[in-house]
């Protein structure tokens, strides 16, 4: 009994801490590094007054988040208000219980990796739907209103590009499609290279999934105030903010694991040292990938409604399906070489 | 306490989930929460088939269920204008039809339930595991090999309905403006900009016409 007790529910929760203490960790930073990054892109210096180059001003944030008062608009529905900001945080999180760090470096390494990603992040939805609706605030409910239709149009073009790496792959396992994309060519043996179309069209829909600049529209600061969340403050708007980076986090990573070939080094396995794979080769990758987000964030304008959903439904999904049948056809004829792990 | 042991409360736990939310959705007054507690019960529901070791069909209904079609469906919930009352009014001249018709369907499910019970066979094992793969990869097989004709004719008929729903609600508006993006994509800046090139002009130096103060 208390041995089973350690192994099933102590061990899980401490490698669950983890992931999630470093995540939550790094989502600080990040905020600091895409106010540094966008102020260099703007010509200014960006935080640099509190801490060793401003380093400490994402905890200062947090403390001054945290100590505020978190308002209860008039007429707002409480349950569902207060509810809101943990439903948008638990899917973020519990995503990356799939996540393969390393091929051995894995909370759960379930056969339905992939399905569970999906069902996972299309959860994330409501917590933007119910925090628009129970603010009782006119702009909160469009912006949740364009974020649901955004949502749901980019999720689809995003379901399509990955049954083009499963076709590939031939699993759902996320370590196993790491392992599929192992080979002596190092980097040109990952799937970028046969999926190039789907990996671009993956990456944008991650951006629009997750309301991102240029695509958000769900905030829109000029346009609805800042959209689903306007009536937010304190804890529970920083709660929104952890989740909206932890997504982003995790969309990079995943774009790593499932073009880029995770863990695997981009130089061929015959060069010694460099050749070998490790999660400091996903972490650069994942960094690389979520760095420009940052970029996308400063260089372009913000879409237009019917802009978005004309890019979704009229663009990315006819191309998204043509590649599965070229995928297919790549499989069938063996033209991609499959690794299958060392 | 033996792994049998907990996966028994683990079913009654989800179960009494399950039950508690789906009996919300036709109790609770206001709309949105019975959808909400609608996705509760798909969820929870979710969870029983994970209990029962079938992966792909949890998840699937995670994925369509819970995260597409219940979101359009709140979606339309959030924008109706619904009054309470009014729809309350109703209740009682029409609790006669509804308590026959509900008595109609427990006789026929309890009819059913009886003739299946007759002839009951014992399940046989699991094939996923007595074919010694995952749960979702045997579906695969099973989908894509023996029952392929099935599954052809279940997906022509959805394309079906996806293209009888557009018909149904694509008409033409008179009046409405549409922008064509590949004009918007070929626009030339120097058509709509001019950019005219002039010498540095400091103000103090009364280059131009003072303009008479009104």
């Amino acid at each position: 009994m208390g041995e089973q007790l350690i192994n099933q529910v102590v061990w899980p929760v401490i490698y669950i801490l983890c992931i999630v203490l470093p995540l939550v960790l790094a989502v600080a930073m990040f905020v600091y590094w895409e106010r540094k990054v966008l102020g260099w892109m703007h010509v200014r210096m960006g935080p640099n007054k509190i801490g060793p180059f401003g380093l400490l001003q994402a905890f200062a944030d947090v403390v001054k988040l945290l100590v505020k008062e978190v308002i209860l608009p008039t007429r707002a529905n409480r349950f569902l208000y207060y509810l809101a900001p943990m439903i948008a945080l638990v899917p973020a999180l519990a995503a990356w219980a799939v996540v393969p760090f390393s091929g051995k470096m894995v909370l759960s390494n379930a056969n339905a990796g992939v399905l569970y990603l999906l069902a996972m992040t299309s959860m994330g939805v409501y917590g933007i739907i119910i925090a628009g609706w129970a603010s009782n605030s006119r702009y909160a409910l469009l912006g949740a209103m364009r974020s649901a239709a955004q949502v749901i149009s980019y999720e689809l073009a995003m379901g399509l590009c990955l049954v083009c790496v499963l076709v590939l792959a031939g699993s759902l396992n996320l370590s196993e499609i790491v392992n599929a994309q192992a080979g002596s060519k190092g980097i040109f043996d990952w799937f970028w290279l046969p999926l190039l179309p789907v990996f671009v069209i993956y990456f944008i829909s991650g951006v629009a999934e997750t309301n991102r600049a240029p695509f958000d529209m769900a905030e829109g600061e000029s346009e609805i105030v800042a959209g689903f969340h306007v009536e937010y403050s304190g804890s529970a708007f920083a709660l929104f903010f952890l989740a909206e980076y932890a997504n982003m986090i995790l969309l990079s990573f995943l774009a790593a694991v499932l073009f880029m070939g995770g863990w695997l080094s981009p130089f061929p396995a015959s060069w010694g040292f460099i050749g070998q794979g490790g999660f400091i080769w996903l972490f650069i990758k994942a960094f690389l990938l979520s760095f420009m987000f940052l970029w996308f964030r400063a260089t372009f304008p913000r879409y237009r409604y019917d802009q978005i959903m004309r890019l979704g439904w009229k663009v990315f999904i006819p191309i998204a399906i043509a590649w599965v049948f070229v995928a297919g056809c790549l499989k069938y004829w063996g033209l991609v070489s499959i690794g299958t792990g060392a | 306490m033996t792994p049998q042991l907990l996966q028994l409360i683990c079913f009654y736990a989800f179960a009494f989930v399950t039950v508690a939310a789906a009996l919300s959705v036709i109790t609770l007054k206001n709309s949105v929460h019975a959808v909400l507690a609608l996705v509760l019960t798909f969820f929870s529901a979710a969870s029983l088939w994970l209990l029962l070791e079938a992966e792909f069909l949890a998840l699937a209904l995670v994925v369509v269920y819970v995260g597409a079609v219940m979101v359009l469906f709140l979606f339309v919930v959030m924008m109706l204008d619904i009054d309470q009352e009014k729809l309350r009014e109703g209740f009682v001249k029409f609790l006669p039809v509804g308590l026959l018709v509900a008595a109609v369907m427990l006789g026929e499910m309890l009819g059913l339930i009886g003739v299946r019970a007759m002839q009951a066979r014992v399940m046989g094992a699991d094939p996923a595991v007595a074919a010694g793969m995952p749960n979702i990869e045997w579906l695969g097989h099973a989908l894509y090999t023996q029952f392929l004709l099935p599954f052809e004719i279940a997906a022509l008929i959805l394309t079906v309905g996806i293209v009888a729903a557009v018909a149904l609600t694509l008409r033409e508006r008179r009046g409405a403006r549409y922008e064509s993006a590949s004009q918007q994509v070929k626009v030339d800046p120097r058509k709509r900009v001019r950019i005219v090139k002039m010498a540095a002009v400091r103000p103090d130096e009364p280059t131009a016409p003072q303009e008479p103060q009104p």
